[in-house]
């Protein structure tokens, strides 16, 4: 095949890419979003393996067959509160791809750069393309491969940290190594030494030198980052992964590869601004781990935390029409989302008005709680955003919070020395009851009081969530 | 100490201080209870029935004013009963001292304690003794349903088989604790109800009852309600014409009025003129909840039913808490019982009168031979006092035409600088870079540019999905690996297959897992 049609399937897959990811703004729509993808990624691989450049295409098949086999089996199998651990360690498999393509590439350019004319005319495929780049063109070559690389790997093991912390194989806490953002620095320092090394000598050392480099950023970039900020943290790996594909796209000269690339990286780049707007925080701040200082001391906490027992709550929820459910990633921890969604069944089945309120940083994934009550079977119709339902809680009769702490706390609005202030929390108190689901009474990620938990109103019905639950399920009558 | 209940003299009141539940719990502070023969027959409480709860029955009146230390009644006392109080005596009472002067003197002369229910602080911590409250709230109900009694009409709008009835349309003047009851009620029962109130703030409350509230056209200053303690206060001239103006164009459209304006310590403001009453649809009804203090309409006449020559009814009465006598006896008899817990802070059934507690001396007026009426403003204010809010005026056309041209003159500036850099970083670039890379450079742009348009469509539940598909479609790298894995050497192929293998990994789980989700996501 000759190379109008590959470019004319590239055509066709970027604007099946676009559409897809375009599909998403509904859930009706994005059922089919998904098939534009599948076809779009398809259409792109079989187009590339018959096209110029490439050969083994039966080794490229086997090869994709079998990840495919691995990936559609852990796919199936993947628990839904799993989903963040899974959606990073996918990351670092793009990232360490990304890695190794730039890789080949300068391997490649050295190669090509060794032929002489005649050798270089015989050349197919990729070496063709880098042997008729001159002297400027191949300077950008390395600077391209080189931002691939660094990104990519980047990309990869900031993912495996995120993947172990999400996993809760290594600890969610923000650790650094003694020195801190110095390092970082430091490392960042040296790549861009390296970079003008390698412009200089095109030698594989400077760029063995900056992977490691990057490698190191990666991990100690998110090591210091704590679990709460998760959700940032996924969204921006997934916005590098996006751009390290760009980035090789330049290399290779492959104008899809930099559409989809380019696609991916503003989409994470988006989503790090959602969250970290919903957090009332700079991106750089979130990156650079814990919280600002605080301007003065915090404002008192008074009174006590109340405790309530599953007869209290059964009560109160009987006596109530209309019911907002808060969850947190304490739900998700606890499993607790299929009782919630059967607790939701019943109180619906009695003609109460039951809602979830979604803080749009609930959990350690954008959308994470979504994800967990659409698998427990609860209608998204009445799962709804923060801005939508904030001005609903003075009329709601019942607020149960389960598992959620920060994103409910009343001194983002009142104190203004809290750490959190101005953040936009979940305006739960204005309700007239409270229940606030919780293991035990300790401080949430930020380390904060949580004065909404000595309201008047507030109740304390303490335990494992799924257990609570559970609990409440045959008291409701 | 002994706390005695006297039956009510005043004609045709029916309530009563102590119920047998609120007995029991003054047990419990020490106190022992007495009751007049029949002093709760009317409101359904038998004397049985406070025999029942260790309440001791005393015959007449005048032995239970002897015998007791405490005497605790619903009307303010008239003069026989003045007589009666002795030295040392306290009186827990409506007592109305904004107007009865001759009371407190001889309360005074007597050496009583005097405690006028009405005059309880308005703060929270009193809410539980705020007797006017209490009955205001049992008015506002009873008001609905004696206007439902003398209306012709259903309140709620139905298509029967027989033809299709309109609601009845309800305006209710004053939002304050009867105001509110009275929207409740006439909601409750279907019926569209408008409200009034010169306070603006307390609009929201009346949305939160169902009701829609009246707005003026006016744009004074206006006052603040937490400077007087939650009640209203007197209007301008200027305001009181606008809202005369609003209620003559809402009269006949209206078939319930319900008028609940009354001001602390003054006559009742007229708010439903005759012009307005004759503006009526006949079979109308008016309840004047004002009507003991001159009424919010000129022609009502108190403690009585009367109806217009256009076939308007008004309904004057004063008694509406009386007309439901159990209710509001349960009500008082527990704004009481709380009172007396305030006086009892040990729980030995003796008073300790603590002239330094905000609630107690607000609502105190005879303390040992002084009267101490009016009180000194409570230390704490009752409610916290307004922020003051921006106007949010209701733009004139012009002037909503100028502030959109405006914030579409700053959104252009915005972008075309956003545009302007853009270009010249984009130009900046093309100076230097060659074709090639140029050519590409612009479709990574573009392709940025797009990315940003269609992500922030992307809904909030789907943001997990949308990550799953970005991974997925991220593991396009798996062009590059195709591309590379023909050409060179072994190191390149090993490097390439592995590239290719885990970007296969990639696509499959991907995908699998956003279709996965996305089938979970079902419309209840």
């Amino acid at each position: 095949m000759d190379f109008g049609f590959t470019t004319a399937a590239y055509v066709v897959s970027a604007v099946l890419f676009i559409l897809s990811l375009g599909g998403l703004s509904g859930q009706e729509s994005a059922k089919r979003a998904v098939w534009y993808g599948i076809v779009g990624m398809a259409l792109a691989a079989v187009a590339t393996l018959i096209g110029p450049g490439s050969g083994l295409w039966l080794l490229s098949l086997i090869l994709i067959g079998g990840g495919g086999y691995i990936g559609w089996m852990v796919a199936n199998k993947v628990e839904m509160t799993e989903m963040p651990q899974l959606v990073a360690a996918m990351h670092s498999l793009v990232g360490l791809a990304a890695v190794f393509v730039g890789l080949i590439a300068h391997i490649e350019m050295g190669r090509v750069g060794a032929m002489d004319e005649s050798a270089k005319k015989a050349l197919d495929g990729f070496a063709a393309l880098i042997a008729k780049k001159d002297g400027v063109e191949l300077g950008i070559l390395k600077v391209e491969l080189f931002l691939g690389i660094f990104i990519g790997a980047i990309t990869f093991t900031g993912s495996v940290i995120a993947y172990l912390k999400l996993a809760g194989k290594v600890t969610s806490k923000a650790e650094k190594l003694p020195g801190g953002h110095m390092l970082n620095a430091g490392a960042a320092g040296l790549s861009i030494l390296c970079l003008i090394w390698y412009m200089n000598t095109g030698g594989f050392f400077p760029l063995f030198l900056m992977t490691l480099a990057a490698l190191f950023i990666g991990y100690h970039l998110i090591m210091g980052i704590g679990g709460a900020d998760m959700p940032v943290v996924v969204s921006m790996l997934n916005s590098y992964s996006g751009w390290a594909a760009a980035a090789i796209g330049f290399s290779l000269g492959n104008d899809l590869l930099i559409v989809v690339g380019a696609l991916v990286g503003s989409s994470g780049a988006i989503l790090s601004y959602i969250m970290c707007k919903a957090m009332n925080r700079s991106f750089v701040s979130v990156i650079l781990g814990g919280f600002g200082e605080t301007k003065g001391p915090a404002m008192e906490v008074e009174g006590e935390q109340i405790a309530i027992d599953a007869d209290g709550v059964a009560t109160a929820l009987n006596d109530a029409d209309s019911v907002v459910i808060v969850p947190g990633y304490g739900m998700a921890v606890a499993q607790a989302q299929a009782a919630v969604s059967e607790l939701t069944n019943k109180l619906r089945a009695k003609g109460k008005n039951v809602r979830f309120a979604i803080h749009p940083v609930a959990g350690r994934l954008p959308g994470h709680m979504n994800v967990l009550l659409a698998e427990a079977r609860v209608p998204y119709d009445i799962v709804l955003e923060m801005e939508e339902i904030n001005d609903d809680f003075p009329e709601t009769d019942v607020v149960i919070v389960i598992g959620s702490n920060d994103i409910v706390n009343p001194a983002a609005q009142e104190d203004p020395n809290s750490p959190i202030a101005g953040m936009p929390v979940l305006e739960v108190w204005k309700a007239k009851q409270v229940f606030v689901s919780k293991r035990g009474q300790g401080t949430g990620y930020s380390g904060i009081e949580n004065p909404l938990f000595y309201k008047e109103n507030t109740r304390m019905f303490y335990g494992d969530a799924k257990e609570s639950m559970n609990a409440l399920l045959p008291k409701i009558d | 100490m002994k706390l005695g209940v006297p039956k009510e003299v005043f004609e045709g009141e029916a309530r009563v201080a102590l119920t047998p539940e609120s007995a029991k719990q003054l047990q419990k502070l020490g106190y022992e209870c007495a009751i007049e023969t029949g002093a709760g027959q009317s409101a359904g409480f038998s004397d049985a029935d406070y025999k029942a709860a260790d309440v001791e029955i005393i015959k007449t009146a005048a032995a239970l004013w002897k015998a007791s230390d405490i005497v605790a009644k619903v009307r303010q006392p008239n003069d026989t009963e003045m007589k009666r109080l002795v030295k040392g005596q306290t009186l827990i009472s409506f007592f109305n001292p904004g107007g009865n002067e001759e009371g407190m003197e001889k309360a005074k002369a007597a050496g009583a304690n005097v405690i006028a229910m009405e005059m309880v602080p308005r703060i929270s911590r009193a809410q539980k003794m705020d007797a006017l409250s209490s009955m205001a709230n049992i008015a506002g109900y009873r008001a609905v349903i004696e206007a439902g009694n003398n209306f012709g009409r259903f309140f709620t709008g139905q298509v029967t088989a027989a033809g299709k009835v309109p609601p009845a349309k309800v305006l209710v003047v004053g939002a304050g604790v009867a105001g509110l009851a009275a929207i409740g009620t006439s909601t409750s029962l279907g019926a569209i109800t408008l409200a009034f109130d010169v306070r603006p703030e307390v609009a929201e409350q009346v949305e939160s009852m169902g009701a829609e509230f009246v707005y003026l056209d006016f744009d004074e200053e206006q006052t603040d309600g937490a400077s007087t303690g939650g009640y209203a206060s007197v209007q301008s001239e200027e305001f009181r014409n606008a809202q005369l103006a609003k209620f003559l164009e809402l009269a006949p459209e209206v078939d319930i009025v319900i008028t609940t304006a009354l001001i602390p310590n003054r006559e009742a403001p007229e708010l439903w003129t005759e012009e307005m009453v004759k503006a009526m649809k006949a079979g109308s009804v008016i309840v004047d909840l004002a009507a003991e203090k001159g009424g919010n309409c000129k022609l009502t006449v108190a403690d009585e039913k009367i109806v217009t020559e256009n076939g308007v009814t008004i309904i004057g009465y004063t008694d509406f808490p009386s007309r439901m006598a159990a209710q509001s006896s349960t009500l008082y008899a527990t704004n009481i019982r709380h009172m007396m817990s305030d006086l009892t802070p040990e729980k030995d059934g003796q008073i300790n009168h603590d002239m330094e507690d905000d609630v107690i001396r607000g609502a105190t007026v005879t303390f040992e031979g002084d009267i101490t009426f009016p009180p000194p403003p409570p230390k704490i204010q009752a409610i916290a006092a307004q922020a003051k809010k921006p106007e949010v005026k209701e733009l004139t056309p012009e002037e909503k035409k100028a502030a959109e041209a405006e914030a579409f003159k700053k959104q252009t500036i915005q972008q075309v600088t956003l545009l302007g850099v853009g270009g010249a970083l984009l130009l900046a670039v093309g100076l230097v870079a060659p074709a090639s890379f140029m050519q590409h450079f612009i479709v990574f742009v573009l392709s940025v540019f797009i990315g940003f348009q269609v992500i922030w469509n992307v809904s909030h539940s789907l943001h997990t999905p949308l990550m799953a598909v970005t991974n997925a479609i991220s593991s396009i790298i798996i062009l590059g690996a195709l591309m590379q894995i023909g050409s060179g050497s072994f190191l390149v192929i090993l490097l390439a297959g592995l590239s290719v293998f885990m970007a296969g990994i990639n696509i499959f789980g991907g995908f699998m897992v956003t279709r996965r989700m996305l089938a979970m996501f079902q419309k209840s």
